[in-house]
């Protein structure tokens, strides 16, 4: 079948079975690699990109549940006020090892910020724990999302 | 029993090396550059050994290239996978050249052990936290020795004394008259000066960049999805492949129904192998849904039966009898029946997966007479090694295309995913990038081994260690990987964190064995040797404070009156972690020493268990004394992350086997620490100007004891194996 969505503001029509999670179809189809394949199973975060605003995992969203819903990844995460906090919060703090899962991680605490902008300990835990750091870099994401909130 | 799973995938030249061969001088050598610039090459001294044996011409390691366009090129020989490498390194060679870090590029080394060997591997590998280590001296002597002649060139232009000349910012500066030349400018001209030799280096109170906290230069394409890593390669044409290999290791494909895989829309093609079947499709959802389709009948094979509680067995038995000895001081035996109280414990730990971010991944375009691969490797001569032999064509014909890694920890040091790319790739028309599941990331992943530890120590009347024995059972990554640094039973990577530790123990014996479990790949994981052998020394030797009755920390600080850098870190950590204060019910401080990888660290962990049994680390206190510090704010970020690595296996991690299969498959099974139990962890760091250490891996085998003691100090129940038995910690109804 054929589905078209919108992601970071373009239309793409693309020829996938309508079980095919949208992961792919970014990764491998549209060829935007930013976002990554950590397990396929909604339990690591790698792939996280948002939904009309909220965070999802792509691994496990069918690219027919999409619909009309606009998609944003990491590429395009930096034109949003949040994203842009949350990426010169995570160079100033410099989060990344080696960085495979941090476009997740910043998809997920831009999502954070845009709906509480001043999270808790609590806020955050809750927001980010879905996300693995294999590098463990979880004291610097909190400092970077407590800044990010600062600033 | 030792057996000997996997035929050696060693490629080229591997030769052991030593410590005392660092502490000859590098050479360098600089000629003309394609385009007329300076280049300048510096031989690393095990290149060097060959090299004077041959009489010839110095090979060279890395690449210093100087263009007349004003490019600093520096040829990267370690890869980087989060550890700061691509940061670190290039600041010794601009600290020397005088250059500012933003003005030097780096390129991937490609495969060439005569060039870019690891003088600390022997082997063109990132591993072992030694890139610092072995990169110390000669990159800050290029830097030296590419300003000078630099310099030279600029003062024989204006003719001029040298003296009279310095070098800023990519600048040579006459102050008298204020003129200045760009290294562009005089790159050229200063290919044609004479090789200083014995360069000054700079004194440590003139480094401008060494021990500043540089940012790094990987992470802006980090934070906006640009940075591409080997799972990120798309050459044009890329089919995506993705496999099941056989559930019990050494078994095979007996027969494949792959009608319904062949119906799913996107799937091109099922590649069937001995022992594995592919799926090759135009995406991973295709691929992945063909790959579900499939029925595969399995011949499991020899090791059907196979279980993590059999392998268990097998190295408590071998621990009954005499091993090679990794070291021995004075006279245990005599000392152990003689002394005043006797202790007695076994200790043992699991395989372990590396499960790094990035699954499993390599792309490979087969030809008939050239293979090209893209992949993010950490011993990339080893990868063009195992595809030429896959593909059965020369080394020269393999094209390696290296890349940033997604986590290395070890994995990245195998071939053995560019060998099964290489298999399917042979069976594709084009270019085919093959990606494993998570879960054959980690039932296919090749484990730190399990070990077993049977220790025995004597103390005297005041209860100081009068005996210590350990003789443990396990296997040796070393002896397949590496097989001339193999010698006498033993090797070091094995034993390291059991032997030469920095406690002064007057009779001291530690024996090993060689057990290779049946069937099971082992590897190199985050911190090796240490990763067990802390966990079981700076146990036991909680245990010995225990029965002195005396305070841990205390204890350790008597024993550590020769290794005053040891002695400090600890005093300095307990110092900063409150260590004799009140904690609550079920709480407690644990503390851990390491000698390791050339750097000292003590740490306190500070545990509360509840009264369900689960264990929460609260905060971590680190000290460390790595030497000369080139960029602290990575020391600190390592030791961080190898904290949280460490947590994860002390608290979780364990591969176990049953019926010859992994039991675990993806992270609800194989789970990873994660932001809400992620404790606050402080770094400190000792300030000296010794040799640098490495760090890479030294926090993940430090925590470990450290927890376990912190649970013991909460709860008294002393744990000998990992992980973390909760329900052994419930508090009694």
């Amino acid at each position: 079948m054929s589905a078209t969505i919108s992601v970071n503001g373009a239309l793409h029509t693309v020829d996938v079975d309508g079980d095919t999670p949208l992961l792919w179809v970014l990764r491998d189809v549209l060829g935007m690699t930013g976002t990554k394949f950590g397990c396929g199973a909604a339990l690591c975060g790698a792939c996280t990109v948002h939904l009309d605003g909220e965070p999802v995992r792509s691994c496990i969203t069918p690219i027919d549940s999409v619909g009309v819903s606009e998609i944003m990844t990491i590429e395009a995460i930096g034109a949003t006020e949040a994203g842009a906090k949350i990426q010169k919060a995570w160079l100033d703090v410099e989060v990344p090892q080696c960085g495979y899962c941090q476009s997740g991680q910043i998809m997920s605490a831009s999502a954070l910020i845009a709906s509480i902008p001043h999270p808790t300990d609590g806020d955050i835990d809750d927001a980010m724990s879905g996300n693995i750091c294999r590098c463990g870099t979880y004291v610097r994401i909190r400092e970077a999302i407590k800044q990010a909130a600062a600033a | 029993m030792i057996i000997d799973h996997r035929t050696s995938e060693a490629s080229g030249r591997i030769q052991p090396t030593s410590a005392n061969a660092l502490t000859r001088r590098s050479f360098l050598q600089a000629g003309a550059a394609a385009g007329g610039g300076l280049l300048l090459s510096l031989s690393l001294p095990f290149a060097v050994r060959g090299a004077e044996a041959a009489g010839t011409t110095f090979a060279p390691n890395a690449f210093l290239r100087i263009t007349p366009e004003g490019q600093v090129v520096l040829t990267m020989p370690y890869v980087e996978m989060g550890q700061g490498t691509y940061t670190s390194i290039p600041m010794l060679i601009a600290e020397e050249l005088e250059l500012e870090l933003s003005q030097v590029q780096l390129e991937h080394a490609p495969p060439n052990e005569e060039l870019y060997v690891n003088p600390l591997l022997g082997v063109q590998a990132t591993g072992n936290s030694n890139a610092i280590r072995g990169a110390w001296q000669p990159l800050r002597q290029a830097g030296a020795t590419a300003r000078t002649m630099l310099v030279a060139a600029a003062a024989k232009g204006w003719n001029v004394d040298a003296a009279s000349c310095r070098a800023r910012s990519g600048e040579v500066f006459h102050e008298p008259t204020g003129r200045r030349l760009k290294y562009a400018e005089l790159a050229a001209h200063a290919t044609g000066m004479p090789i200083p030799v014995n360069v000054a280096l700079k004194e440590p109170k003139d480094f401008r960049l060494i021990g500043t906290p540089a940012k790094r230069l990987d992470t802006p394409a980090k934070v906006n999805g640009t940075a591409v890593y080997g799972i990120d390669a798309r050459p044009p044409g890329v089919k995506i492949a993705t496999l099941a290999q056989s559930p019990v290791f050494g078994g095979r494909v007996k027969s494949v129904d792959d009608a319904a895989a062949k119906a799913v829309n996107g799937v091109r093609q099922i590649v069937r192998l001995n022992d594995a079947v592919a799926v090759v499709a135009d995406h991973m959802g295709a691929a992945k849904k063909g790959l579900e389709a499939l029925v595969i009948d399995w011949d499991d094979g020899q090791y059907e039966g196979l279980s993590t509680e059999a392998i268990l067995g097998e190295l408590e038995e071998a621990t009954l009898y005499p091993g090679a000895v990794a070291q021995s001081v004075g006279d245990a035996d005599s000392a152990l029946p003689s002394a005043h109280t006797q202790l007695e414990a076994t200790y043992h730990v699991p395989f372990l997966a590396h499960a790094p971010m990035e699954p499993m991944n390599c792309t490979v375009h087969a030809r008939s007479d050239a293979v090209e691969i893209w992949v993010g490797t950490q011993a990339i001569t080893r990868v063009q090694a195992a595809a030429a032999a896959t593909a059965g064509v020369l080394l020269e014909q393999v094209t390696v295309h290296n890349h940033l890694i997604g986590g290395g920890f070890g994995r990245r040091l195998e071939a053995d995913g560019a060998a099964r790319a290489v298999e399917i790739a042979k069976h594709v028309d084009g270019p085919v990038k093959v990606v494993w599941t998570r879960e054959e990331d980690i039932q296919h992943d090749m484990y730190r081994p399990m070990f077993f530890d049977r220790l025995s120590a004597g103390l005297d009347a005041k209860g100081m260690p009068a005996a210590w024995k350990n003789r443990f059972a396990g296997s040796s990554i070393i002896a397949r990987w590496l097989p001339p640094a193999f010698n006498n039973g033993f090797d070091h990577d094995t034993t390291e964190g059991a032997i030469d530790l920095a406690y002064d123990l007057p009779n001291f014996h530690v024996e090993f064995t060689r057990v290779e479990p049946p069937g099971i790949p082992t590897a190199f994981w985050r911190s090796v040797g240490p990763s067990h052998n802390v966990f079981v020394t700076e146990s036991f030797m909680d245990e010995l404070a225990a029965a002195a009755k005396q305070d841990p920390v205390a204890y350790r600080l008597a024993l550590l009156e020769k290794t005053p850098r040891a002695k400090a870190v600890l005093a300095l950590a307990a110092e900063k972690a409150g260590w004799g204060q009140t904690l609550p019910e079920r709480s407690g401080r644990g503390v851990s020493i390491q000698h390791a990888f050339a750097s000292y660290m003590a740490q306190v962990a500070e545990v509360e268990v509840a009264k369900g049994g689960t264990v929460r680390v609260k905060r971590v206190v680190c000290a460390v004394d790595c030497g000369t510090v080139v960029n602290p704010d990575t020391v600190k970020a390592q030791i961080q992350s190898g904290i949280m690595f460490g947590i994860t296996a002390a608290l979780y991690g364990q591969i176990t086997l049953k019926n010859g299969r992994v039991e675990q498959a993806n992270f609800d099974s194989y789970q990873i620490l994660r932001m809400d139990e992620a404790p606050e962890v402080e770094v400190h760091i000792v300030q000296n100007s010794e040799s640098p250490g490495g760090l890479g891996e030294a926090g993940t085998s430090a925590i470990v004891p450290a927890v376990t003691n912190a649970i013991y100090a909460a709860t008294g129940k002393r744990l000998r194996q990992l992980p973390v038995d909760s329900a052994a910690l419930r508090e009694p109804q």
